[in-house]
């Protein structure tokens, strides 16, 4: 009881309910304790759900009531190069950074469980890049780091490379620098990861390797099948967090989309829809398509997930 | 194939030499660690250095010290001192983290413990707002809150948390509570205890490692938040340390990498401070709940 529990969440998502005492009076108390949050459910979550719907379909500027202008923010968005661009830019952030940083994540974490010494140590130092990595400090950092005369080009000389490009200043390039930070924030999925090994009961592979099963094979055998469930459990809540990545691109971006808007994330076109040019009706119309976005594509992932998560229990 | 692996495991079975694989992997994850904790150290290195050594010199030790820097990026940005960014954002900071204390761990009691109508649906619509984009209320609740007069107050920051808008942290709760036996709950009911001093004697005491949990994250991910003050202040008297970083920046532009370098450096210092102390209650967290850092 000291402790939580290092059980990997999917093992923990069900919604199992032990036996229940019956006490007359319950439902007063429940009202009791679950006030605030219901308060705040309607008042700070479905509500303004509610009226940023309502908002999607009219013209605002939080200065005149809101006109009813029924689809118009729909079909503008499917028209407007802007809201293509950052699209564009938010699905190949999502598509390349998140496998890339799932990928490190398990291999390290493998490479942990591998058996190293000091992996409490290590773990804590690759986190380190999670704990800060969202930080307005590392992008003012990675700004530097990727600028013309920086240090990825200071170690690119050191190797006989002579570069003055500004990654961050170059159009064709400003994204993956954008790809890499969020790469380098593999900590919080490997130590996930890393739970997620110590489940697995060391007799699997002792049998495994009495029957002669080599390390390729066990890995794929046990190992890649057991570990399916924390994978997908990390595939998910990496997508869904990787669509909303706002500070990071708005600072390395230059308070903007950044160069020929290369880093406009969705978050930063509808923070700038928003808040600079007081369209509250289109940002809500935004808000709206991104919501339906992720909601599809977690589905999807769901969906997909049937085929490739092999469950142990059933 | 088959007989020298089952030779070669009984073998280290008994012998116990050190593997080499074992030496290898270290030494490659020790590399691994220092590049990934590289551009920290760098950081740290080049706030120490003059402007014009941070671009043109690529050795990590600066030649010269330059300890102005700090003085000088205390008083740089706003119009106001760091240490005024650094009090704004530790009272926001805590607050939050007494608004969810409170209001998480009363609502994940009542729905592990209370039994009361509509707790199903309820429970799920809980799990949904978890997952539930902020931007998808943030431009409702900016309306509200402005209507109230609460731009530039820290109302918006702080009051939502005493709502339970955080629901991650009532499933954090949810889980922990469920693991507490429920003959601890019979007993006290037994002696009569009602509701809330089942809550406030028994399961409260019980849950104090997810309420530490909580109380670091909370605290974690207001300090670091960057878009809610971005919205809400916009007089520099109430920056918080991102938004005064990022005045800074946007004021001086490269001119004054030195200075910059330094007060970033100090910004860090609360979060990897926390992070040393509390290692253990972070890492357990992200594995038992997927709370991002």
């Amino acid at each position: 009881m000291t402790a939580l529990s290092t059980e990997p969440v999917t093992a923990t998502l069900k919604t199992g309910s032990a036996r229940k005492v019956r006490r007359p009076g319950d439902g007063r108390w429940a009202a009791v304790f679950l006030g605030p949050w219901a308060i705040g459910l309607v008042l700070l979550t479905i509500g303004p759900m509610m009226a940023s719907l309502y908002l999607a379909f009219t013209d605002y500027d939080l200065l005149t009531t809101p006109t009813w202008t029924g689809f118009d923010n729909f079909t503008r968005m499917f028209t407007d190069p802007l809201w293509q661009k950052a699209m564009t830019v938010t699905i190949m952030y999502v598509a390349v950074s998140v496998p890339f940083q799932l990928a490190f994540a398990l291999m390290l974490a493998l490479a942990l469980n591998k058996g190293v010494w000091g992996v409490g140590f290590f773990r804590s130092v690759y986190y380190i890049p999670s704990l800060v990595g969202t930080s307005v400090a590392i992008a003012i950092l990675w700004r530097q780091v990727f600028g013309s005369a920086g240090l990825f080009n200071q170690g690119l000389g050191l190797l006989g490379i002579e570069s003055t490009t500004s990654w961050i200043g170059d159009s064709s390039t400003a994204l993956w620098t954008l790809i890499l930070l969020r790469v380098w924030e593999f900590g919080a999925p490997m130590v996930i990861f890393l739970a997620g090994l110590r489940q697995i009961p060391t007799e699997l592979y002792e049998s495994a390797s009495l029957d002669g099963a080599g390390p390729w094979r066990q890995f794929w055998k046990i190992t890649m099948p057991l570990l399916t469930p924390v994978l997908f459990f990390n595939l998910v809540l990496q997508i869904i967090n990787a669509f909303q990545v706002f500070g990071s691109a708005y600072i390395i971006g230059g308070n903007g989309g950044g160069p020929a808007n290369s880093l406009l994330l969705y978050s930063v076109y509808l923070y700038q829809a928003a808040f600079a040019n007081f369209e509250m009706g289109y940002a809500a119309a935004m808000a709206w398509v991104l919501l339906i976005l992720i909601g599809v594509v977690t589905a999807l992932n769901f969906w997909v997930g049937r085929f490739w998560i092999t469950y142990s229990d059933d | 194939m088959t007989t020298n692996t089952r030779l070669a495991a009984v073998a280290t079975r008994r012998r116990r030499p050190v593997p080499i694989s074992k030496i290898v992997l270290t030494v490659v994850i020790s590399v691994g660690a220092f590049g990934m904790l590289y551009p920290l150290i760098w950081l740290l290195f080049a706030s120490f250095k003059p402007n014009n050594e941070i671009f043109a010199v690529s050795q990590l030790l600066p030649q010269i010290w330059e300890f102005g820097n700090y003085a000088e990026g205390w008083f740089a940005a706003g119009t106001q001192t760091f240490g005024r960014y650094f009090g704004n954002s530790v009272v926001i900071a805590l607050a939050s983290v007494v608004g969810n204390l409170i209001s998480c761990s009363l609502a994940a009691f009542a729905f592990v413990r209370l039994k009361f109508r509509f707790k199903k649906p309820l429970f799920a619509l809980m799990l949904m707002t978890v997952m539930l984009p902020a931007q998808v209320t943030i431009i409702p609740q900016f309306i509200l809150f402005h209507s109230w007069g609460w731009v530039n107050t820290y109302w918006p920051l702080i009051l939502p948390k005493f709502f339970g808008v955080e629901a991650f942290f009532i499933f954090l709760m949810i889980q922990f509570i469920r693991g507490i036996p429920r003959d601890l709950d019979d007993a006290a009911q037994l002696d009569g205890c009602n509701p809330w001093q089942l809550f406030w004697r028994i399961i409260l005491p019980l849950l104090r490692p997810a309420l530490v949990t909580t109380a670091i994250f909370s605290f974690l991910w207001s300090y670091n938040d960057f878009f809610s003050p971005l919205i809400y202040l916009t007089e520099s008297d109430l920056f918080t340390v991102p938004l005064a970083l990022r005045q800074f920046l946007d004021s001086s532009g490269e001119s004054a990498f030195g200075p910059m370098f330094a007060m970033s450096t100090l910004s860090l210092l609360p979060p990897i401070i926390m992070f040393a102390i509390f290692q253990r209650q972070i890492v357990d967290g992200i594995a038992t709940s997927g709370l991002k850092g």
